[in-house]
C-alpha cells in the first residue's frame, strides 16, 4: 500500500528530474506494481507517465525502449518480434499475468536491478546499454554491478541490433509464479554469450562457461553431449547458486546444467 | 487531487487522494463487479479496462487516469451476461467471486486474438486465479463462447 503525500505529473525528464532531487524520499512512479508490495510512504511521488518515455524505436543500428513501455508493449512489440527470436517477449511472458504485464515498466525493472528479474537476464545477453537522465549512458553489465551512484531517471535502454540467435530459458513452479532460475544464451557467429539469473541473485556472466564453449565450438565445430556436460560442471561451480523458499542452491545448479544444455540446443 | 476520466461510456470528476487506487474509487462509486482479492497485484479480481487494456485495478493510481477511459463489467454488460452462461453452463460458477475479473480478461484475450488456441487461452487468463478452481470448466466455457462467436475454423470476426 502507498501513503502518498504528493503528487505529480511532470511533462518532460528535466522537470521530473527537479522533483526528483527536490526532496529525500522523492519517488518515481513506473507501473506502482513493485512499489505497491507492501507500505511505502512517499511524501512526492513524480508519476513518469507525461515524459514521453513510452516507445519502442527501431534506429539504424539500435533498438530503443523508453523507461516507460510496459511489458505488454514489450510483449506485442512487432519490432521487437524480428531481431534476436523475439527473446525479450519470451523472457516476459510468464510474469503473472497479462494485467500486470501491462502496467509493469521497463525503467522500473531495470533501474531496480532485481536479481528475480525475468527481463533482465535476457536483455544482459544482447549488447545493452541503459542511458540515465543525468549521468548518461552505461553498458547493463557496469550498470548491474554498480547501479546509480545518485539518484537518477533511467531514460530509456538501448539495444545494439546484430544477427545474435538468442534463447531464454527459465524454470517455474507453475506460470506465473517468480523463476527459480533462468538462463539466456546468445550465439553471435561462432562466440556464445551465458547469462544465468535467479540464482537468485542478480543476472551474471558465466565467463568460464562461455570461454569452455567458445573454445571447444573454434577446435572441433561441434558441440558433443561430453562437451555440454562439462559445460554444465563449469556453469553449476563458476556462479554463486543461493537457497530461498523456491529452491536449494544445490536444485539450482542441477538445474543451471539442464537450462544451458537445452538452450545451446538451441542455437546448434 | 482533481481527475476527469470516463468510466462505462460516462464522465466524471472527481476528487481523490493521491495515493487512491482505481479499485477503491470504482467500489465508491457503486462499480461493486470490481472486487480485491489479493494486496500482492497476483489474484487478478480487480481486472478492469484502461484505454481497452487489461489491467489491475488494485495497481493502478486513480490520479493518474486523468483523460483516460475505464470500463468494468457494469460497462459490458451483454457481453458479460452472455460469457456468464457459458460459464454456469460449464459449471464454473461456483462461488463466483472471480467472474467479473475473469469475464474482464476473456473480453481482453477477444480482443487481441479472437480465435485462441488452448494455450494463448491459458496465457491470456493466467493472470486470473479461482480459489474454487475451476479452470478446466472456465477453458471448456471460453472454448465454446468463442465458437459459437466466430464459429470454430473460422478466422474472420463476425
Ligand atoms: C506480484 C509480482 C510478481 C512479479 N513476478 C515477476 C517475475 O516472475 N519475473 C520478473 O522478471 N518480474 C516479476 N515482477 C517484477 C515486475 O516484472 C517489474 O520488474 C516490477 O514490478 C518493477 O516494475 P514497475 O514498473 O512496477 O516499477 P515500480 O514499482 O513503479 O518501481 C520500482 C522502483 O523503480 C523506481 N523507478 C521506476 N521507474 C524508474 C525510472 N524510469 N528510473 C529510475 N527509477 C525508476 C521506482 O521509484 C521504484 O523504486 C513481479 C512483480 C509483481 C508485483
Ligand atoms: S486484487 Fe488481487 S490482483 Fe488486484
Ligand atoms: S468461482 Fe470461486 S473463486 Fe472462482
Amino acid at each position: 500500500m502507498l501513503n502518498i503525500q504528493e503528487y505529480v505529473a511532470p511533462n518532460s525528464l528535466e522537470e521530473a528530474y527537479q522533483y526528483l532531487i527536490s526532496q529525500k524520499g522523492a519517488t518515481l512512479l513506473g507501473g506502482c506494481a513493485y512499489l505497491n508490495l507492501g507500505t511505502r510512504n512517499i511524501p512526492l511521488a513524480i508519476d513518469l507517465s507525461r515524459t514521453g518515455l513510452s516507445y519502442i524505436r527501431e534506429n539504424e543500428d539500435t533498438i530503443e525502449l523508453g523507461a516507460m513501455t510496459t511489458f505488454g508493449d514489450v510483449e506485442h512489440s512487432a519490432i521487437l518480434a524480428r531481431y534476436f527470436n523475439n527473446i525479450l517477449a519470451l523472457s516476459v511472458r510468464d510474469i503473472v499475468g497479462i494485467q500486470l504485464r501491462n502496467l509493469v515498466t521497463v525503467g522500473g525493472t531495470v533501474y531496480s536491478r532485481y536479481g528475480f528479474s525475468d527481463f533482465i537476464t535476457a536483455l544482459h545477453v544482447l549488447d545493452t546499454q541503459v542511458k540515465l537522465y543525468k549521468q548518461g549512458i552505461f553498458d547493463l553489465e557496469y550498470f548491474l554491478e554498480n547501479g546509480s551512484k545518485e539518484p537518477d531517471i533511467l531514460e530509456k535502454v538501448i539495444i545494439k541490433k546484430d544477427n545474435r540467435q538468442a534463447v531464454f530459458k527459465a524454470m517455474r513452479n507453475s506460470r506465473g509464479d517468480y523463476a527459480i532460475l533462468n538462463l539466456a544464451l546468445a550465439r553471435i557467429g561462432d562466440k556464445f554469450r551465458i547469462v544465468v539469473g535467479a540464482r537468485p541473485g542478480r543476472a551474471a556472466l558465466a565467463l568460464n562457461t562461455m570461454e569452455y564453449l567458445n573454445n571447444e565450438y573454434a577446435q572441433k565445430r561441434e558441440l558433443s553431449p561430453e562437451i555440454l556436460k562439462n559445460a554444465g560442471e563449469i556453469i553449476a561451480e563458476e556462479l554463486s547458486f543461493g537457497s530461498n523458499g523456491r529452491g536449494s542452491s544445490e536444485y539450482r545448479k542441477e538445474l543451471a546444467k539442464v537450462l544451458l544444455r537445452k538452450a545451446i540446443q538451441e542455437v546448434i | 487531487m482533481v481527475v476527469n476520466l470516463k468510466i462505462n461510456g460516462r464522465h466524471y470528476t472527481l476528487d481523490v487522494p493521491p495515493d487512491e487506487i482505481l479499485l477503491t474509487t470504482l467500489r465508491n462509486l457503486g462499480f461493486n463487479s470490481v472486487r480485491q482479492g489479493c494486496d500482492t497485484s497476483t489474484c487478478g479480481v480487480c481486472t478492469v479496462h484502461v484505454d481497452g487494456k487489461a489491467v489491475l485495478s488494485c495497481t493502478v493510481l486513480t490520479c493518474r487516469l486523468d483523460g483516460h477511459e475505464v470500463t468494468t463489467l457494469e460497462g459490458v454488460e451483454e457481453a458479460a451476461e452472455t460469457i456468464g452462461r457459458f460459464l454456469v453452463e460449464e459449471g464454473v460458477e461456483q462461488c463466483g467471486y472471480c467472474s467479473p475479473g475473469l469475464i474482464m480478461s476473456i473480453l481482453y484475450l477477444e480482443k487481441c486474438v479472437p480465435q485462441p488456441t488452448d494455450e494463448q487461452i491459458l496465457h491470456y487468463l493466467n493472470g486470473n486465479l479461482c480459489r474454487c478452481s475451476g479452470y478446466e470448466g472456465q477453458l471448456r466455457a471460453i472454448k465454446k463462447y468463442l465458437e459459437v462467436k466466430y464459429g470454430a475454423g473460422s478466422k474472420q470476426a463476425i
